[in-house]
């Protein structure tokens, strides 16, 4: 069954494979504000919201219909077409990056083994890291083309902030890549698991400090939410969007979350490898279903941890947050590359 | 005509369109958005070529980090339709007869190049632009040129460095 020499069955399971992935994170997105509040809600001793169904966990949805169903306003003086882009940019952005994470061992289903991958490419890294980069472009289009002082200033804050970032996470993932030899992420989950292999948090402890701080900016998570400063820019580059244009800027933050706990537990917490538990010894099915929820256990825990922090750390300063990227993650991290480096050639 | 054959032709499609919008573009930011888009589709025919490693780099290079830079100064120098200075008409004619002029000759002399007349081009498999095959050529037959091009960066940089402090 061929059409323009393409396997139609391939390309059918991977449009399923894709559907299923972008569902599911916007599904997790969706409840991760529920948790949010949640938290907040915990950590400063208040029940939170538990009016809409059992335990308040229809709050979500009635936050979603809300978002729909309110006025739609373009401001008079805002470029129509680019305002409109820009939350669609910031949303494409934050699902383009669940394309090379694996998200579990192989399946069998219909006669077919069936990667839990969309695609297992060459350069799986670098792809991240230009998805990343590519983020910026719907908070620096959005702010702008809503012709508004704070705005602007935001987007601005945003985009330097987001390239400072981007130069200490390109080199903490350097020398991981020195350790690993490979840029695929399938074959770094490989190299992590089974017996006698460790996960790459036990070699790399300085590269994935550094790797968290950078999420934590690039992601514009307190304390690094300087784009969003409500008391020196009103409300950030998002001021003048309404209805599901805000629920997509809003959203697409909660997507990047996840999408970033993901890589972080691909990269350095061995992806979908449960310690101490063999695929081998069981069915291929079994051992899949066992390593996605191993996987999405710990991409809970990096999302709680993004949440504990943002309720107990204040904002920085913005001259404290340049400096810290400058001066102390890009020469830790190029420190972290020097000591990699010799230890590799001490090995050898 | 195959699937390779018809995102071939897309991506030129996508490629020359977009970088004629640069050029017709009344407003600057809608200028640097579509040099993004050609951007993308020579990084898509380099993919085309299995040479995913430029691919990417391109992206990460033009598109994420240069196009920002570019999309900085625009947004802050307020370019608008009022402020933009009126053209000759004169002036208008003779560059585009003398940009006319030039491609007409770089077309061909790249048709009559020998180096470039007997080689075909190989799509979709060949490893020449994979990292592993690009890392070992550039760090063994290339490796003066590139620690040369890496002094220059250097040097840039010390540049701006300089430029920039404060007297």
């Amino acid at each position: 069954m061929t059409l323009l020499s393409i396997d139609t069955a391939l390309v059918i399971e991977k449009l399923i494979l894709i559907a299923v992935i972008i569902f599911a994170s916007l599904g997790i997105a969706l409840y991760t504000t529920f948790a949010e509040r949640k938290v907040a809600a915990i950590l400063q001793d208040r029940p939170g919201p538990n009016r809409a169904g059992p335990f308040g966990l229809l709050q979500p949805f009635a936050d979603g219909l809300k978002l729909i169903a309110k006025e739609e306003i373009i401001p008079s003086g805002a470029n129509k077409w680019l305002f409109i882009l820009g939350p669609g940019l910031a949303m494409t952005a934050a699902l383009m990056t669940c394309a090379v994470i694996p998200w579990g061992d192989k399946v069998e289903l219909f006669g077919r083994t069936i990667a839990l991958q969309v695609a297992d490419i060459n350069i799986g890294f670098l792809y991240i890291f230009g998805v990343v980069s590519l983020g910026v472009y719907g908070v620096m289009i959005g702010g702008w083309a809503s012709n508004n002082k704070f705005s602007l200033l935001a987007a601005l804050r945003g985009a330097s902030q987001a390239i400072s970032y981007e130069l200490a996470m390109g080199l903490s993932m350097i020398a991981l890549l020195m350790m690993t030899g490979t840029l695929q992420l399938g074959e770094i989950v490989k190299q992590q698991t089974g017996p006698g292999h460790h996960w790459n948090v036990i070699y790399q402890p300085l590269g994935f400090l550094i790797f968290l701080v950078c999420a934590f900016a690039e992601c514009n998570r307190t304390p690094f939410d300087l784009p969003e400063a409500e008391n020196e820019l009103n409300f950030g580059y998002h001021q003048e969007y309404s209805s599901m244009k805000l629920g997509f800027y809003l959203f697409s933050e909660y997507i990047n979350m996840f999408i970033s706990s993901a890589v972080m537990a691909t990269l350095f917490f061995g992806g979908y490898d449960l310690p101490f538990f063999n695929p081998a010894n069981h069915t291929p099915n079994f051992a899949a279903t066992i390593g996605i929820i191993t996987l999405m256990a710990k991409v809970v825990m990096f999302i709680f941890f993004f949440m504990w922090v943002r309720w107990t750390v204040p904002r920085f300063r913005y001259d404290q947050l340049m400096n810290l990227g400058w001066k102390s993650m890009i020469p830790l991290a190029l420190v972290n590359m020097l000591v990699t480096a010799v230890v590799i050639l001490m090995r050898h | 005509m195959s699937a390779t054959h018809i995102l071939f032709w897309f991506l030129s499609a996508l490629a020359v369109v977009s970088a004629l919008m640069v050029l017709f573009s009344k407003n600057p930011v809608h200028s640097v958005l579509w040099l993004i888009a050609v951007f993308f589709a020579i990084s898509g025919h380099y993919i085309l070529m299995n040479a995913q490693f430029l691919a990417i780099v391109n992206i990460i290079v033009y598109a994420g980090a240069i196009m920002v830079l570019f999309l900085f100064v625009i947004m802050l120098m307020n370019l608008n339709k009022e402020s933009e200075p009126r053209k000759n008409v004169w002036m208008k004619l003779a560059g585009a007869i003398s940009a006319g002029s030039l491609l007409m000759i770089l077309v061909s002399l790249v048709g009559q190049a020998t180096e470039v007349s007997h080689k075909t081009l190989i799509m979709k498999d060949g490893n020449i632009g994979l990292i592993k095959s690009l890392g070992k050529i550039l760090f063994t037959q290339y490796v003066v040129p590139f620690e040369l091009t890496s002094i220059l960066f250097l040097s840039a940089m010390v540049g701006a460095v300089v430029i920039g402090k404060k007297d």
